[in-house]
């Protein structure tokens, strides 16, 4: 297979520093070195490469923006955006595994943890010693999760947890659970340890996407919560909706990984693959199809970097983000598509990433806030009206 | 112990070389550069040394302004300090030797790894031209290093299987592969490696004993041959290995 050296019409490399150059540069070859030759075996079994999560910490891609004294690497968005992009060129999943560690679990302790919190956790997780998952979405409550059912009640020492969370990425792995339920009717933070009597956390199996990553149900059955282990800083649903939106930050450049591993697989397939006596690139059909992802992914790369230099200058409004995360999902769900078309039945086989990526690309479309979701709260930027209270 | 490693700044070899249309020199624009691949055994081998015996590591690079993308990737890999000798030319290896020797000689370095070749030009010969103009011992091709005091034992790659050399320091090495597995730079590796100074200074010899008169590229490849899938096509496989391919 030849060495991917990424696709970039517009000179956007140009648009960067040269550390975060450096930083795409090493992920990458990370990437194609040690994910992709695993990956489609691990998909097959259906499960998450562990031996990978050393190897992520050891490159520091876990809490990358966090600060220096927790273990961490404390660079910039821009950064932690172009590493989800280059996870991402291997699999949505090793992405996803990153994403929730850094932006649903080192975040949210981070921002709204105790000083003792922040110590007791953020080492060990930028180790990789320790992994987190975070647990906001209901088996009933998934766009709407201020209706969560999940309560703690204040009890002599710290809470009494009851209730069930679901679609939780790492879930059945994690040491350490960044739970939001209602105490008195309000949103509060709360870390759940392993091992917490009353606490299970079963794998959900039978997954047509992400198969390289663990997701599983969180269950609650009066389980004990110390008081050292609520979030102080917690306070509402305004709290894991930040964590969410760092979150989707980290997908909007993650799914341009994919596009570029679809594109980059029809565009050498097109060109090698003889049909009537010439490649089928020399059709104007198939060259459609590549020009058509090229330019989406031109313009993914662009809207995702504005978006990191917004969010570093600190002017980065959600709204911006929801663009970014909607369009860039759709359009790299459509460009694995168009791949596997390119490929015609060899884009089914594992042989090739684009079935893959495209299966995957469903999950990532819907979460972390569904396409339609973020269409409504860009409508309600726009009009100043919310379509969904 | 301080070590040095000499790194050359090579195109990518994933990257496709155009020539000028003169012929005379190769087109460089839009071509990606990589620390040459050889080079990246020897400074994890420099690097290993150093966390178990201490010393500082020094990584020297000689070019245009462009090799200093390497030399920060060597900073940020866990190379210590970085040493850009400026030329804008394009020297042969006689003269890059010449350069590296004045450099290592003030340095005091007695343990020197270099790659067994650049993968831009392939001459494969700075390392032994370097060792004679320092006086030093030289061992090349190596895929096992060890040092016990000044005694240096390395294993190199031969015909059909290894040899086991002996010798002192001081010595330079040009690492094959298999060496070691070198690893990636870290976050915080690139982080503090972009507070480090890269010592710049100006190349004191660029009269080369060899010319580049020309370049070409090789002739494209013709198109492969497809035979049927059945028993003649297994004949036909059979004739063309023998009478055109002769490989039996």
């Amino acid at each position: 297979m030849n060495k991917f050296i990424g696709v970039d019409y517009y000179d956007t490399s140009g648009l960067l520093s040269e550390e975060e150059i450096l930083v795409r540069d090493t992920v990458r070859e990370f990437v194609s070195d040690e994910v992709i030759p695993v990956i489609e075996r691990y998909c097959r079994e259906s499960t998450f490469p562990m031996e990978i999560i050393p190897k992520l910490a050891e490159l520091g891609l876990f809490g990358t923006s966090l600060p220096q004294k927790y273990g961490c690497a404390e660079m910039n968005s821009v950064v932690y955006g172009l590493v989800c992009q280059e996870l991402e060129r291997g699999d949505s999943g090793i992405r996803s595994f990153v994403s929730v560690q850094s932006s649903l679990v080192m975040y949210p302790i981070y921002t709204f943890g105790s000083e003792a919190q922040r110590q007791k956790w953020l080492p060990g997780l930028a180790k990789g010693e320790k992994i987190g998952c975070f647990g906001l979405t209901e088996p009933d409550f998934g766009s709407n999760p201020g209706g969560m059912i999940t309560r703690a009640e204040k009890v002599d020492g710290g809470y009494v947890l009851n209730g069930a969370k679901m679609w939780i990425t790492n879930g059945t792995i994690a040491d350490v659970a960044v739970v939001w339920a209602k105490l008195d009717g309000k949103v509060a933070g709360f870390l759940v340890e392993k091992g917490f009597k009353g606490f299970a956390a079963p794998e959900m199996k039978g997954k047509h996407s992400l198969k390289a990553s663990v997701t599983s149900e969180l269950t609650f059955d009066n389980v004990f919560i110390p008081e050292e282990n609520r979030l102080p800083e917690g306070n509402g649903l305004k709290s894991p909706l930040m964590c969410l939106n760092q979150a989707r930050y980290g997908i909007a450049w993650g799914v341009v990984g994919s596009m570029m591993a679809c594109y980059d697989s029809a565009l050498n397939y097109s060109k090698s693959r003889i049909q009537f006596g010439k490649p089928i690139a020399a059709f104007q059909m198939t060259q459609e199809k590549l020009v058509y992802m090229l330019t989406e992914i031109t313009k993914a790369q662009l809207l995702n970097l504005q978006l990191g230099r917004l969010k570093d200058s600190g002017k980065l409004r959600f709204q911006q983000v929801s663009m970014a995360k909607r369009n860039n999902c759709e359009k790299a769900l459509e460009i694995a598509r168009m791949s596997r078309e390119v490929l015609g039945a060899n884009g089914i086989l594992d042989e090739y990433p684009v079935m893959r990526h495209a299966a995957n690309l469903e999950s990532v479309k819907t979460y972390e806030g569904t396409h339609e979701m973020h269409t409504l709260i860009l409508g309600e930027d726009v009009t100043g009206i919310p379509a969904f209270e | 112990m301080n070590i040095g490693v000499c790194i050359s700044h090579v195109p990518d070899t994933a990257a496709k070389i155009k020539i000028k249309e003169d012929l005379s020199q190769i087109d460089y624009t839009s071509v990606p550069f990589i620390i040459n691949p050889y080079d990246e055994f020897a400074m994890e081998e420099a690097i290993r040394i150093k966390e178990k015996s201490g010393g500082t590591t020094y990584a020297i690079s000689l070019g245009k302004d462009g090799v200093k993308e390497s030399l920060r990737k060597a900073l940020a890999t866990g190379i210590d300090e970085a040493i850009h000798i400026k030329t804008e030319l394009e020297l042969d290896s006689s003269a890059v030797a010449k350069n590296l020797c004045d450099e290592i000689k003030s340095l005091n370095l007695e343990l020197v790894f270099m790659g067994k070749q650049s993968v831009d030009f392939d001459s494969s010969a700075t390392g032994q031209i370097l060792s004679e103009l320092l006086g030093f011992n030289c061992i090349t091709n190596c895929v096992s290093f060890s040092l016990d005091g000044r005694n240096v034992r390395a294993e190199r790659e031969i015909e059909g299987g290894r040899e086991v050399l002996e010798t002192t320091l001081p010595v330079i090495i040009t690492a094959q592969k298999g060496l070691n597995e070198p690893r990636y730079a870290s976050l915080k590796g690139i982080m503090a490696a972009k507070k480090k100074n890269i010592v710049e200074k100006n190349a004191a010899y660029t009269e080369c004993k060899t010319k580049v008169i020309g370049f070409s590229l090789p002739k494209g490849k013709s198109a492969g041959k497809v035979l049927s899938a059945d028993s003649d096509g297994v004949k036909e496989l059979v004739r063309l290995l023998k009478e055109e391919a002769k490989v039996f």
